[in-house]
């Protein structure tokens, strides 16, 4: 990345001879906020992805086929077990993020290795919930209300899954390039799919296992 | 680390996603941050938990209750965790949130009220089968 702003600015002003626009040198941003901004945006249409498997399950809440309904299968201490394990999970992420920037390896390594096992804690425990239920004949095939539910969940549980091979793919570089800036963007990058992997959760624990046990 | 790459002094216009603003207490200011966010956040969980199994309030207002707690959580991950403020420099990543959030509020209120008419105004489920014998 190039002081490419004065350039610009320098070039236009002996052009024109007149003076180079004064937002000309802001309007170049680097390429963490270019890479970060082109991440965001992707994460916003993950989301966006996420809202119809949303809308999906809302809509096909009720159509339980004389099958079990949300409140007969939901159990509520392993979802708040889960709850805690994403959000320490995002703490420690954080710590990893903050560690990366200060080129602290304690805080980094020990952040991201952190974050890893509280991620797996938690795909682990959603695998064994999921397995729980198809062994108990309520199967995503069972009726539309499982179908949307395993759709939701199990896409969420997919993305962790992915969030954690990112992980691990991020400790290697870092372990094996250093604190590079191109490293560095893909740790921002992790950690932001990170922290909207939580949000999604959120959604999902409120919209899925307590509205589904309120009603 | 926001403002400088490659030690190269970048201009004060926009912010990264998910990064802040920083100076030499950079360490501290960032993990009380954090710390913040993560007891606003147990906070909102842990009440959204204990409320489905709770008498103290008022029953009907419990679904709201839960969806409110809801958006403020992703509040807090947002401020907090994502660090997506209302600072001026990070005000392209707060359009692209609106535009998300608006499709979001599209799709999900869009489907459920199309779906609800739907149910309402189609015959039900037993005569159709009638019908169709």
């Amino acid at each position: 990345m190039s002081i490419q702003g004065t350039d610009f600015a320098i070039a236009g002003g002996a052009v024109a001879d007149v003076p180079a626009p004064v937002h000309a040198e802001r309007s170049l941003a680097s390429r963490r906020i270019v890479t970060a901004f082109g991440f965001w945006v992707f994460l916003l249409t993950d989301v966006v992805m996420f809202s119809a498997f949303f809308a999906t399950y809302v809509v096909l809440e009720n159509m339980t086929a004389d099958g079990p309904r949300g409140v007969d299968v939901f159990n509520i201490p392993v979802v708040a077990l889960e709850t805690g394990y994403l959000l320490a999970s995002s703490f420690t992420c954080g710590i990893a993020s903050l560690g990366a920037r200060a080129r602290n390896n304690l805080m980094y390594y020990g952040g991201m290795v952190a974050t890893f096992v509280l991620g797996a804690a938690f795909v682990l425990q959603e695998f064994s919930d999921f397995s729980g239920l198809v062994a108990q004949g309520a199967g995503p095939s069972r009726s539309a209300f499982l179908s949307g539910y395993f759709a939701l969940v199990g896409c969420h549980g997919l993305h962790v899954t992915m969030g954690l091979l990112f992980l691990l793919t991020m400790i290697a570089q870092v372990f094996a390039k250093g604190y590079r800036p191109d490293i560095l963007r893909r740790v921002l990058c992790f950690a932001l799919f990170w922290h909207t992997l939580d949000i999604i959760w959120v959604g999902i624990f409120t919209v899925v296992y307590l509205l589904g046990v309120v009603r | 680390m926001s403002d400088r790459e490659l030690g190269v002094p970048l201009h004060h216009g926009d912010i990264a996603p998910g990064d802040e603003r920083a100076d030499r207490t950079e360490i501290v200011h960032g993990i009380r941050g954090y710390l913040v966010g993560l007891g606003l956040s147990v906070l909102a969980t842990v009440v959204a938990f204990l409320l489905p199994g709770t008498s103290l309030v008022w029953q009907p207002s419990i679904p709201a209750a839960l969806i409110v707690l809801a958006i403020a959580q992703m509040g807090v991950h947002i401020v907090f965790f994502l660090h997506i403020t209302t600072r001026p420099d990070s005000a392209n990543n707060v359009m692209a949130l609106a535009f998300g959030v608006f499709v979001v509020f599209v799709l999900i209120v869009g489907s459920v009220w199309i779906m609800t008419h739907l149910n309402q105004n189609m015959m039900p489920m037993e005569r159709l089968m009638q019908m169709q014998r």
